[in-house]
Order: structure tokens, then sequence, then C-alpha cells
């Protein structure tokens, strides 16, 4: 089977900086795969490879199959590439139901459009109550997205993602910034998407305890090199990583 | 939510209230009805802008060119044409807009200052045109040697050209009509991609959107509408002005906006109101009228930053 995303010998030079050397992983469709590494490792580099932000130096980087190493950011976004950015990116003085719907509409080729029959509203108003469902924003659709907590504003982020019906979820640091609660929140709505609705997710990750209960495989990046790959299990009991990263970490 | 629904349409209620009975109350405090279609064209010219400004989030100091051609448009062609007002107004609109259309094909890949510096650029070369083109526009004089001609309906006339309160009512029904198509507009899905660029451009180029075209139709859109606004000011003067293409119109259409709160479906109508007024009674005591709706202008920035509108409705977006 064809695996997902896979990513060959990925390289990323600044000049002679190299952010990101010789990198390869293999994501299989419903893997939950966490990317994790110190402050410095090149995650959000390599992240950025994946997104499309900027080409690799040298390496490819294959969804489907199909190289996309040329494919710009917006353009992998409709290769279904659904994503969230570190800072989250949401429009905030729009109600939670506007973000989704604007998300869906775009994502469904209304936007350009004047007007809507009967049809085309029921299946974009369906089409919102479903991701906002499964975001579990129902109750808050109403509200502006702007004056919702972190964590909720996270949700509605990845709800925006979900409209665009993407085959692999690309999370940059979903909890990044939060408390203990809506860290809970947002590993809670992560794990769902996962297990119960099937999505395919590759997520960066600083914090290391999100990590381990969620991921199926886990990357270790460090200092620009893949450290380590494996189970949770087999990380945490990996020596290399416990001395680079684990000991390290507070 | 449900209040504010209520709110929203309560508004709508009082102002379309107001407009429809303005004849009878003006006169009590001592206006008169062209005033009133005065509040109403560039109302509309605001409103329109605040398309651009309020609703998509971009900049524009550029568009007395299009109010300004549309004005001419609507006089040269009752003037040379035909003496037929519905089709000298769709000469000025199209004129207007169509400029605009192409105008904004080079202006949409600019952001911000540089976009507002070139709206001023091709502004003032429309003015300068106008200005310098003696035998066709009239030069500095302005463009004279027209008049609005009655409405023909075969069946019956409405003679806007001579009776003052049928031609307000011509005025309201051409401002109701682009009311209701702007409203239309900002609720579909057209109108909700603009809020997302005004709200934030990323998010929406990361959801596929093509921000350039879009910047660009509401950019025409807009375009559209204040020309037929201006098209309106020719036929209310019977006079098409230099000056309602300068940069100084295109002020104005900032400030009536953002005195009337740019956030407000009607914040720019509210604008024109006080813009007016001000104009009419201070300009009827001192030539430096301009110093008193600048200070204006400044207070309510100052004090309201969400304009007069943004200060009845907390909270209430469109």
């Amino acid at each position: 089977m064809t695996p997902k995303l896979e990513i060959r010998g990925a390289t990323k030079a600044f000049g002679s900086l190299i952010a990101v050397s010789d990198v390869s992983m293999t994501v299989q469709s419903g893997e939950l795969r966490a990317v994790i590494g110190p402050n410095g490792a090149g995650k959000t580099t390599y992240f950025n490879l994946i997104t499309g932000f900027f080409p690799p130096t040298s390496g490819e980087i294959l969804l489907d199959g199909q190289n996309i190493n040329r494919v710009p950011a917006a353009g992998r976004v409709k290769l279904g590439m659904g994503r969230t950015f570190q800072i989250t990116e949401i429009f905030p003085e729009l109600t939670v139901r506007e973000n989704a719907r604007i998300a869906v509409e775009t994502g469904q080729g209304y936007s350009l459009r004047f007007w809507l029959n009967a049809g085309d509203r029921k299946r974009i108003d369906d089409a919102c109550d479903e991701v906002l469902e499964m975001a579990r924003l129902t109750a808050k659709a109403d509200r502006l997205v702007g004056e919702l907590s972190h964590g909720d504003q996270r949700a509605a982020e990845i709800a925006m993602a979900l409209a665009l019906k993407p085959s692999l979820l690309l999370l940059d640091e979903p909890t990044a910034g939060m408390g203990d609660e809506e860290t809970y929140q947002v590993t809670g709505l992560i794990r769902r998407l996962h297990r119960d609705s099937k999505y395919t997710i590759v997520l960066i990750e600083h914090d290391m305890r999100v990590v381990f209960h969620l991921a199926d495989r886990i990357s270790v990046l460090a200092e620009g090199k893949l450290l380590a790959e494996g189970t949770p299990e087999q990380i945490a009991a990996n020596e290399v990583v416990q001395n680079a990263y684990l000991g390290k970490a507070e | 939510m449900n209040a504010l629904l209520r709110h929203k349409y309560a508004t709508t209620a009082i102002i379309w209230a107001l407009l429809l009975t303005v004849p009878a109350w003006l006169p009590v405090f001592g206006g008169y009805t062209a005033l009133a279609g005065r509040v109403l064209v560039f109302g509309l010219a605001a409103m329109s802008f605040n398309l651009l400004l309020g609703f998509t989030g971009i900049m524009s100091f550029g568009h007395a060119a299009y109010f300004g051609l549309g004005a001419y448009g609507c006089g040269l062609f009752l003037k040379y044409v035909s003496a037929s007002t519905p089709l000298a107004m769709l000469a000025g609109t199209l004129l207007g807009g169509i400029a605009g259309t192409l105008f904004g094909l080079l202006l949409v890949r600019r952001r911000g200052v540089y976009f507002a510096m070139v709206t001023i650029a091709f502004g003032q070369v429309c003015f300068y045109i106008a200005y310098k083109w003696d035998d066709f526009t009239g030069g500095y004089d302005g463009l004279r040697g027209f008049a609005r001609a009655a409405l023909d309906f075969g069946a019956f006339k409405i003679d806007i050209a001579n009776n003052s309160t049928a031609f307000y009512f011509f005025i309201l029904a051409v401002f109701g009509g682009a009311a209701v198509l702007q409203a239309l507009l900002l609720k579909s899905p057209f109108g909700r991609s603009m809020l997302a660029i005004r709200e934030n451009e990323r998010r929406a180029r990361f959801l596929g959107l093509p921000i350039e075209k879009h910047i660009w139709l509401s950019f025409s859109i807009s375009c559209f509408f204040t020309a037929l606004a201006g098209s309106l000011y020719a036929l209310l003067n019977n006079f098409a002005d230099p000056l309602g293409l300068n940069y100084i119109m295109s002020g104005n259409i900032v400030m009536i906006t953002v005195m009337g709160g740019m956030r407000a479906f009607w914040g720019p109508l509210i604008g024109a109101v006080l813009f007016v007024a001000l104009q009419d009674y201070v300009s009827s005591m001192t030539t430096n009228w301009m110093f008193f709706v600048g200070l204006t202008f400044v207070c309510v920035v100052l004090f309201f930053p969400r304009g007069l509108m943004g200060m009845f409705q907390k909270g209430a977006r469109t």
C-alpha cells in the first residue's frame, strides 16, 4: 500500500546552516505520527518542508506516492493537506459558525457565488454542523471566536481544517502556550479525530507528555537529524533519546 | 444572538421609516429636500466604499475617481447623446465601474499604504483629465449644459426634473435598490470571503481562497456602486464638478465612512448625515467649515473608534 506521506532524505540548508539533514519518514494511512525534539532541533523547518512553506534543498516529499517538492503551500492544501498553525490562525471577529462556514464554502468551491439555492445552503449548513460537532463546538457556534479560550480557538482552527475534508492533517504544536486543562481538551480532540474519525495526522510537538499518550509512532529530531523512530514505548526506552532529549527536558 | 438580530432589524426599520418620511419632517428642522438627496448620494458613495474598507479591510484613497467618473459619464451622456435619465445613469455607472475594474487589475498585488498610494495616483489622473480637457469636460468650470429629464414610462411620467419631492423619492429608490444588493452581497458566500480577507488574509489564503481575485472583484463591485452614486450626484446638481474627482473628495468619502462607523452596514449613511449637516449649517456661518468637519472627525476617531453607529450597537457586527 502506498504510504500517505513519505519523506525521503529531506535536507534544508539556509546558506551554510543545515537546519534539517537527511531526514526520512513514512506515515501510513490512519497513522498518528508525532515529531518531537528539543528547541532548535529543526522541527519547525521540517514542518515547513512538509507543508510547502519552502522546497527542500535535496530529498523528496511524496503525498500518496506523488512528488510534491515544488507544490507551494496553498496548492498542498488543495491536495488534501489540512493544517493548523503554531499561533492560532482564525477569523477573530466572526462567530465560530461563520469561521467554519467560510472554510466549508471555500473548500467546496462556493466562495465566488453571490447567491445560494436551498440545496446548496443545506449542504453547507450540514457540513458546518458536522465539523462543529467533531470539534465539540456546537454549543459555542454563535460566539465570536476571538472571545473564546485558547483551547476552543484551537478547536475552531482544527474545525476549519476539517471543513476542507483533508486526507492528511498537519498540526504545528497544537497545545503551544496552553494550560493543563486546555491541553487535555485539545489532545482529547486529536485522539477522537484519530481513533473515531480515522484521520491520518502528523503533529509537531514540544511537550513530551502530550505525545506519548497520543502517537502511534514518534520521530525524534535533534540538531537537524533523525535521532530515533519507533513506538512511544521504544522511544521511552531508547538510551540515545534519553541522553539527547529526555535528560535535558524539565 | 437573537437580541443582536432584533437590534439589527430594528435599526434597519427605523432608518427606512425616517428615509421614507423625509419630506414630512425635514422642513421642521430647517432642512430642504435636496439636502436629504445629498445625504443619500454621499451615503451611497460611502457605503459602496465601505464594502472595501469595512468589509474587505482594504483602504482606497481614490474613490472620488469612480464617483466623479460616474458623474461625468452621466452628464456627458445627457449632454451629447440622449436626454434619458436612466440611460445616462447606466452610462455613468459603467464608465466609473469599468475604469475601477481595470485599475483594480493593477492594484491587487499591492497592500496597505502602497495600495492606498496607487489609488490616489489613479484618482489624480482622472482629475487632471477632466480638469484640462476644456472642450469636452468643461475643464476647470465643470460640465454644464445638461439637466435631468423626467422619467417617461409611456403611460405616465414622473417629473423628477422640477418636482423636488419626486426627485428625492427617485434617489431613495435607487439608493434602496443598491442597499438591498449590497446587503445580499454581504450575506453571500462571496461576501463572507471578503470578511475572511479582512479578518485574516493568511488564514484565508491557507483555506485555498484566491485572495487577489477576491480583492479585485470586491474593488470592482465597490467602484460600480460608487459610480452609481456619482451619476446621481450629477443629476442632483445638473452639473459635474472636476473637484468631485479630486483626492479631497476621496478624503471626504473616507471621513464620512469612518465617522459613521465602518463596521456597521448603515454607518456610512449616518456619517453622511453628519457630514452634510455640518457642511450645510456651518458653511452658512463660516467659510472655514472644513475645520469643524475635521474637528468632529478627530473627536469621533479618538472617542468612538467604531464610529457613531458603533456607539449604538456595541458588539454588533455584520
